[in-house]
């Protein structure tokens, strides 16, 4: 290999691995209760981050804040890019549905498509299909499984091909194969270089996607960590520099 | 990019689809203002003068009570399954989702009152002495008056814990302005002694201060936690 393609494949990697979003000093208090209490951390692209913590920890609230939907109380968050397109960027999924149970899959991604301007039913049904569903089912999405319910909503998120991803609790209530299904998504996601931020209580669905795992408590993140062993079962370790608590 | 026509007529339609699928909002206005017009009709035996003078007043209360119910209705289904944040998260303009909701109540409220003004005229045997055609402006603009307060109101009293009173709370002072136009106007055109021009100038102007009010200050109550 000559010295420029060296050059070149390590320029590749570190704008590959390059800062999405970066969190400064976070806080969040609803009244008195703090939900984030100084939170720093920085998300690099194409990673994958679990997020674990005891409930109420600050896990979903870190999603929020990051989704936009919540207003840290202080600190800042910072994101790479474009800002004016920011909303297009981010792609989130609740632990709710954010589905209309009334509407089929395409009329769901149909509603949701106009929000983001997009009018292309190619795109909507690609997205179904994406998570194995069928975009021809007439079906409400309110007689839908627990598992298809979750999957219409990632395919919500992944309509309009965002780069940050914030996944809320996505393998509560799923059976093995379901949870496996979109353990694997998440996996291609990551490697077609989105930023994933995952809050789940299963460690064993990230296992063989997460690149890191973050560990709160109390609003406080305690410790960013390589892998997701040590921080998904709770025991020290060692930071790795990306997500550090301040 | 999301323009707020396209958004508008997306919420639009899906507020249609949904309301023609579900009828949780149409039957409960429907039912509520059917049961005050046969009360109200049991209830009191006016002469065929004193009816002209106080149906405009039974309506617009019968309307306005009824209407309550499809501006709740609008707002609770977005907050299942946390669908509202679906919006708030999008790039989508704030007032495309207002605009959207507040044409779906008014065109549920103008079918209501479709329904039900005849049955007033019906059971309180009216006979319309003044300039019947306008009745039409009044009603818009009547309409319009209530929803597009009532779209605003609901949206702010969506995530607190009592909505249902709430809403009312909210609503019904700042109506009364509009509601004595609008009942000054019907019964000026019910009784034909006096013109309804001062009143319908007023419900103009009421509508486009309110409509641009509600407008200016949606997105801040949209995203407010």
């Amino acid at each position: 290999m000559s010295a420029d393609t060296k050059l070149i494949a390590r320029i590749n990697y570190h704008v590959s691995f390059m800062v999405a979003v970066e969190l400064q000093q976070v806080t969040k208090l609803f009244g008195r209760f703090a939900a984030l209490r100084s939170v720093s951390a920085q998300f690099s692209s194409g990673r994958c981050y679990a997020i674990f913590g005891e409930n109420g920890a600050g896990k979903s609230t870190l999603l929020r804040v990051i989704a936009g939907l919540a207003h840290p109380t202080s600190g800042k968050i910072i994101f790479s890019g474009p800002q004016e397109t920011l909303r297009h960027r981010i792609g989130y999924v609740a632990h709710a549905s954010m589905l209309y149970d009334e509407f089929s899959a395409m009329e769901n991604l149909r509603y949701f498509g106009a929000l983001y301007g997009i009018k292309d039913e190619q795109k909507f049904a690609a997205a179904i299909r994406t998570v194995g569903l069928d975009p021809k089912l007439e079906r409400r999405a309110g007689d839908y499984s627990q598992g298809m319910r979750q999957r219409l909503s990632l395919a919500r998120m992944l309509m309009h091909d965002p780069e940050i991803l914030l996944l809320d609790e996505p393998f509560s209530n799923l059976d093995v194969t379901s949870a496996r299904d979109i353990s694997t998504l998440i996996g291609k996601l990551r490697d077609a270089g989105k930023t994933i931020l995952v809050v789940t209580h299963q460690v064993g669905n990230v296992a063989g996607v997460a690149d890191h795992s973050l560990l709160f408590s109390q609003g406080q993140l305690l410790r960013c960590e390589s892998g997701i062993a040590a921080a998904g079962q709770g025991s020290p370790g060692t930071s790795s520099g990306e997500g550090v608590a301040q | 990019m999301s323009s707020l026509f396209d958004v508008t007529r997306a919420t639009l339609a899906k507020d249609l689809r949904l309301e023609w699928r579900s009828k949780d909002a149409t039957n409960g206005m429907l039912f509520f203002a059917l049961l005050v017009v046969v009360i109200f009709s049991f209830t009191f035996e006016p002469t065929a003068e004193e009816a002209r003078r106080i149906t405009g007043g039974l309506m617009w209360m019968a309307f306005l009570f009824a209407s309550t119910m499809a501006l709740n209705q609008s707002w609770s289904r977005e907050l299942r399954n946390q669908v509202l944040d679906g919006f708030r998260a999008s790039p989508a303009p704030a007032n495309a989702l207002f605009l959207g909701k507040t044409i779906g109540n008014f065109l549920f409220v103008c079918m209501l009152e479709a329904i039900v003004g005849p049955l007033f005229v019906v059971f309180f045997n009216l006979n319309v002495q003044g300039d019947a055609p306008l009745l039409v402006l009044v009603f818009l603009l009547g309409t319009w008056a209530l929803i597009v307060n009532g779209t605003f109101f609901a949206a702010m009293s969506m995530r607190t814990r009592s909505r249902e009173l709430m809403l009312p709370l909210l609503l019904f002072p700042i109506s009364v302005p509009a509601l004595l136009a609008m009942v000054g106007a019907i019964t000026a055109i019910f009784t034909g002694e006096s013109s309804p021009d001062l009143s319908l100038r007023f419900l103009a102007v009421y509508d486009i201060v309110f409509t641009t009010v509600s407008l200016l200050l949606f997105e801040t109550v949209l995203h407010a936690e």
